[in-house]
């Protein structure tokens, strides 16, 4: 569950706040809750490894935005997301709740695989003309041999 | 003493109501959006997110709109946003192994596993102005290629294999946030790296320069350069456990020096290490060359007097925003500094005037 709680959060954090608010608008879910505590936009330090493997050190902040929801069966959803979207934030949060009821089927087959299968698309792309680019370099010997 | 200057207003807000509408141009030129600005001037998005020390591209582009382009002012507004948000917390170290690289290059080797990359390069290019992007709407197409979706480990890991690069332990040690604490001499890697991050890409290109033509003797070769999405992890504490709450571009660069040994040391080779937000890479190859050249003391090598090799320098005037908002400073009215500077020379000039005249 944990595993799979993780992978559906990670998803909506990281998704296109427009890829992930068509899809919340074309379901049309109806669902009411209440605030657990109301979005909020802050930053977090992004940290690096020196030399790759070595010690910690800190990179820069990246925007992300939280809140958490209740919904009137009890159940609690929160969210963590990139950027400044309170509603992406919001949306996310209600689908972090609603996966563990008894909807977890729809908005699984709604919004996560949806989501899934579009950033699965973008990445595959971007490999694909990666690779496209990939080179064999060889060296020739310059000069008189002896 | 400080004596404020009053007045001027109304001359203050007409030279920036001015300043607004030259921004908007001719009227008859569409306005430029910010989708224009994140999807057509990138690298410029980029170089904002990097040395405003904030990724975010929307907020980026928007800086780039308000200043006209002056990427420093820019990065000067985009810092200045970042004072008012809250700091949630750190994320776990970034993994640059597991990066989805859209370019890969080794200058070290050139059969490497995974294959090099160039991706979206400006390399190889002639560098000559491209009259057909005069004509609007091209949308070119590029090729793709099937692949196999494996992770790619660095170039560097094969020589530490066999012991002849250094290796870089990790002492779980928590690093010094430059934002939270102010520096002091000397200071960590930590605490240096984290400002070449975000240091102003042209001072760090020619301090960086300064170290291969001889100031500081380094040579250095690009062991790998990569760029490519990463995931941000970070631990939720409502729930104990770790979500990817980001996904952003990076630009990371290793470089391979060579080391004589020490005492307790064979020779081997020694990384200078860049990391840098977005498609940066000019930043993080200078980046990689400055931290090599200010490890001369760790690595027990000797202090020439260069420029590159001395922390407090660099560290201290690598920041453009500290810098342009020292020297842009001096703009401002001054008036009451220079009347008594005024004075003072006519009081000397009228003394050293009596002193000829007693002569």
């Amino acid at each position: 569950m944990i595993e799979k709680r993780k992978s559906w959060m990670s998803l909506l954090a990281t998704s296109d706040q427009n890829d992930l608010l068509n899809l919340w608008d074309q379901k049309k879910i109806k669902i009411s809750y209440e605030w657990l505590r109301q979005p909020e936009i802050g930053s977090i330090m992004a940290q690096g490894k020196m030399g790759v493997t070595g010690d910690k050190f800190n990179i820069g902040e990246v925007t992300i935005t939280r809140c958490s929801v209740k919904l009137d069966c009890g159940t609690i959803g929160h969210s963590y997301v990139q950027g400044r979207s309170k509603r992406k934030a919001e949306i996310s949060a209600v689908c972090d709740a609603l996966l563990q009821t008894k909807m977890s089927k729809e908005v699984n087959e709604n919004i996560i695989i949806p989501l899934e299968k579009i950033k699965k698309d973008k990445r595959d792309k971007i490999l694909s003309k990666a690779e496209a680019t990939k080179v064999d370099f060889f060296t020739l010997v310059r000069g008189e041999s002896d | 003493m400080y004596v404020a200057v009053k007045g001027g207003e109304k001359a203050i807000d007409n030279a920036h109501s001015w300043m607004s509408e030259i921004r908007r141009g001719d009227p008859s030129v569409p306005n430029v959006s910010l989708n224009q600005i994140t999807e057509q001037l990138t690298l410029g998005v980029d170089r904002v997110m990097s040395e405003g020390s904030l990724y975010d591209k929307d907020l980026a582009a928007l800086a780039i709109k308000q200043s006209r382009g002056d990427l420093i002012e820019a990065i000067f507004l985009l810092r200045a946003y970042r004072t008012t948000l809250k700091r949630f917390s750190y994320s776990k170290p970034i993994d640059t192994a597991n990066m989805l690289c859209l370019r890969r290059i080794s200058a070290t080797f050139k059969d490497i596993p995974g294959g090099q990359k160039l991706g979206p390069t400006f390399d190889y290019t002639h560098r000559l102005l491209d009259f057909k992007l005069l004509a609007e709407n091209e949308t070119p197409l590029s090729p793709t290629q099937q692949f196999e979706n494996k992770k790619v480990p660095h170039v560097l890991s094969f020589l530490n294999q066999e012991d002849l690069m250094q290796k870089e332990k990790d002492n779980n040690l928590d690093p010094i946030d430059i934002t939270r604490e102010p520096i002091s001499f000397p200071t960590s890697r930590a605490a240096r790296l984290q400002a070449l991050s975000r240091g102003d890409e042209g001072f760090l290109l020619g301090l960086a320069y300064s170290t291969q033509r001889g100031y500081a003797r380094n040579h250095a070769f690009v062991g790998e350069l990569r760029i490519g999405i990463v995931e941000i992890e970070l631990n939720i504490p409502e729930l104990g456990f770790d979500i990817n709450v980001a996904e952003i571009i990076l630009t990371e660069c290793e470089t391979v020096n060579q080391f004589q040994g020490s005492k307790i040391e064979p020779p081997q080779f020694t990384r200078g290490y860049g990391l840098v937000f977005g498609q940066t890479e000019r930043k993080a190859l200078a980046m990689a060359l400055i931290d090599r050249a200010l490890r001369w003391k760790e690595l027990g090598e000797d202090y020439s007097g260069a420029p590159a090799q001395d922390e407090e320098f660099v560290i201290s005037h690598c920041d453009n925003i500290q810098a342009t908002g020292f020297l842009e400073h001096i703009k401002l009215p001054h008036y009451v500094d220079f009347q008594s500077e005024l004075e003072l020379i006519r009081k000397i000039r009228a003394d050293a005037k009596r002193n000829v005249k007693r002569l």
